[in-house]
């Protein structure tokens, strides 16, 4: 079983020539959690994760693990395991061979080096593959083999690159589960980037935001997406309608709140009525689209005053009937909306 | 859309043809009818001890040749394909300059640096540092160091475009995994360039094998290869068939070569 590590980060900043790659990140990364690092491209969080692995140097600040220093230590002295992007599995080796090859490097003994490597096979579900050449495996298994090889040691932080971006989307989502159980098994302090939303929400226990080359948010995915810390979270995590707050009321009706400024409501938080309600803060609008989604409806709405909305809204629950050009009312809990 | 294709490369197979399948007939019809018909000829090939002894130290000498060729230019391809930008240019004009410079002047340069009176035994001696001549020509050092020089740069080529291809990625896991850089260069990075360096020793020793200039004028006829004994048997001595049948042993061998390396490229895909 793994020791896992904490991992500090204070300050830490990154510029390529005279472009800030990274600027002024401080977090830490608590004992085996499963920290993703989020952001659109381009947003330092795979600079973020090669500090974190060594391959990169920072400008700036200082790294940690277990509170000893670490912001020097080149990356063969790390001891971190790591999944890279493509995988980067050796191919003129089999699956064993590529397995064995940290532990070897390692120095362990033959008997325990082939017991490891039937173990790490045994736990990504490769068994039968052993013999095989990276060339000869599907995608989805060569994303184990990369996965075998990084936790052979028993590393105490596991980074992965976008490891799921070559696959696809139902391989994907088995991939997730099994990620999330190799976690739990093993223990071990995972950091994952990726630019997939979903992904991070199901797999993290935290979620790093990043964007132009600063930390936006870090906190867990319900927080993220239910409290974002700012307007660039709340748009970028799944859809949100931002309607401006003047005085308690939005284009003059009444808001269900005081106070200014952008009012932010997820689409599956507003409710559509065909009724003006009688109590609880509401919008009229017309519906202008309707998109079947099977469970789901997404439904456009636009407000006499311009004001686009979006909703997304159980199908069964849908008056039957609803077309375009229907005048419609939406509705919310008054404490569902937050202010950004 | 064939027609059109065989038409294009119509010419350049009638040229072929014309200057090397119909001349290569011609020297396989004399193997076996020059001067009587038959297999004689083979026979006096495969057991005349000066043959043996030529073919075996051709072999020997493109043996060693292509080992240090290569070994050469895997050198000066890592520092081509993975120096920086000066260095880029220093071994890039290496490379092409003695590739531009015919290979008869090149053999006269290295009689001229290293013949018993030439530059690098006069220095030597006149530095007190040798008091004979040290004999570095017409002998099978100096057919070494001549084809190698000549070698060298069709190798760097297929090496250079496998040392090219391989992902750097690769190279970062080994390191991430705590490899040294010696195990990293020895157990990933040249056992993924392994397909190029079979296919630029192929390439060397083939070529190799047929080298008639730089062993005749670097040898003085002391080492003779294949190539000049063929020259030899046709050209100055009226023997004909036994120079066909020689050179009809050699070009099966080449071709024997090339299909075994075809196909070990093949099962390693």
């Amino acid at each position: 079983m793994t020791q896992a590590a904490e991992i500090g980060a204070s300050g830490i900043g990154k510029m390529f020539g005279r472009f800030t790659a990274l600027a002024d990140i401080s977090l830490t990364i608590g004992r085996g959690e499963f920290l993703t690092l989020l952001g659109p491209s381009g947003s330092g969080k795979t600079t973020f994760l090669m500090i974190l692995s060594g391959f990169e140097a920072p400008t700036s600040g200082r790294l940690t693990l277990d509170g000893r220093e670490l912001t020097e230590t080149p990356p063969e002295a790390r001891g971190f395991g790591m999944v890279f992007q493509g995988y980067a599995l050796f191919p003129h080796m089999s699956v064993e061979d590529n397995i064995a090859f940290p532990l070897k490097v390692q120095g362990r003994p033959a008997p325990e080096v082939k017991r490891r490597v039937a173990e790490m096979i045994e736990m990504v579900g490769l068994g039968g593959h052993g013999h095989k050449r990276p060339a000869g495996l599907s995608g989805g298994q060569q994303q184990r083999v990369a996965l075998a090889r990084a936790l052979a040691y028993a590393p105490p932080v596991l980074l992965l690159d976008e490891p799921f971006s070559a696959l696809d989307k139902n391989l994907r989502g088995q991939m997730q589960d099994e990620m999330r159980r190799i976690h739990r098994d093993t223990g071990t302090t995972f950091v994952f980037v990726t630019h997939d939303q979903e992904e991070a929400l199901a797999l993290s226990s935290r979620i790093a935001i990043f964007e132009k080359g600063r930390l936006q948010q870090i906190a867990p995915p319900r927080d993220v997406y239910e409290r974002p810390a700012n307007r660039f979270v709340a748009e970028f995590l799944g859809d949100i309608n931002i309607l401006p707050l003047q005085g308690g009321q939005i284009e003059g009706q009444d808001a269900g709140m005081g106070g200014s400024g952008d009012l932010a409501i997820r689409p599956e938080y507003m409710e559509l009525s065909l009724n003006a309600p009688a109590t609880g803060p509401s919008l009229a609008a017309r519906l202008t689209d309707l998109t079947y989604l099977g469970a789901e409806t997404r439904l456009a709405l636009q407000t006499p005053g311009g004001l686009p909305l979006v909703l997304h809204r159980p199908t069964a629950t849908l008056p039957p009937g609803l077309a375009p050009g229907a005048a419609v009312w939406a509705t919310w809990d008054a404490g569902r909306g937050f202010l950004i | 859309m064939l027609r059109s294709r065989l038409l294009l490369l119509g010419p350049l197979l009638l040229f072929l043809a014309a200057t090397y399948l119909v001349p290569f007939l011609g020297v396989m019809q004399w193997s076996v009818t020059l001067p009587e018909p038959g297999l004689g000829q083979y026979r006096a090939a495969l057991t005349d001890p000066l043959v043996r002894a030529v073919i075996w130290r051709t072999l020997r000498i493109c043996a060693l040749v292509t080992v240090i060729s290569v070994a050469a230019a895997y050198v000066i391809t890592l520092l081509w394909v993975r120096g920086g930008p000066v260095m880029r240019v220093v071994v890039e004009l290496c490379i092409l300059i003695p590739f531009w410079i015919s290979v008869l002047t090149r053999a006269f340069g290295w009689l001229a640096l290293l013949s018993n009176k030439g530059i690098l035994n006069s220095w030597a001696q006149s530095a007190g540092m040798l008091t004979e001549p040290l004999t570095m020509v017409r002998n099978e050092f100096g057919v070494v160091v001549g084809m190698v020089h000549f070698l060298i740069p069709f190798a760097v080529f297929p090496l250079a475009s496998a040392l090219r291809t391989v992902d750097e990625r690769v190279l970062m896991a080994a390191r991430g995994m705590g490899a040294s850089r010696a195990r990293i260069f020895w157990q990933v990075f040249v056992p993924m360039t392994l397909p190029g360096i079979l296919g630029a020793a192929l390439l060397v020793f083939v070529f190799a094998l047929g080298f008639f200039v730089t062993p005749a004028l670097l040898g003085g006829g002391r080492s003779v290869m294949v190539a000049e004994l063929i020259y030899l048997r046709i050209f100055q001595s009226p023997d004909w068939g036994l120079g066909a049948a020689i050179s009809v042993i050699l070009m099966i061998g080449v071709g024997g070569l090339l299909a075994a390396m075809m196909k070990l490229k093949g099962g390693m895909k």
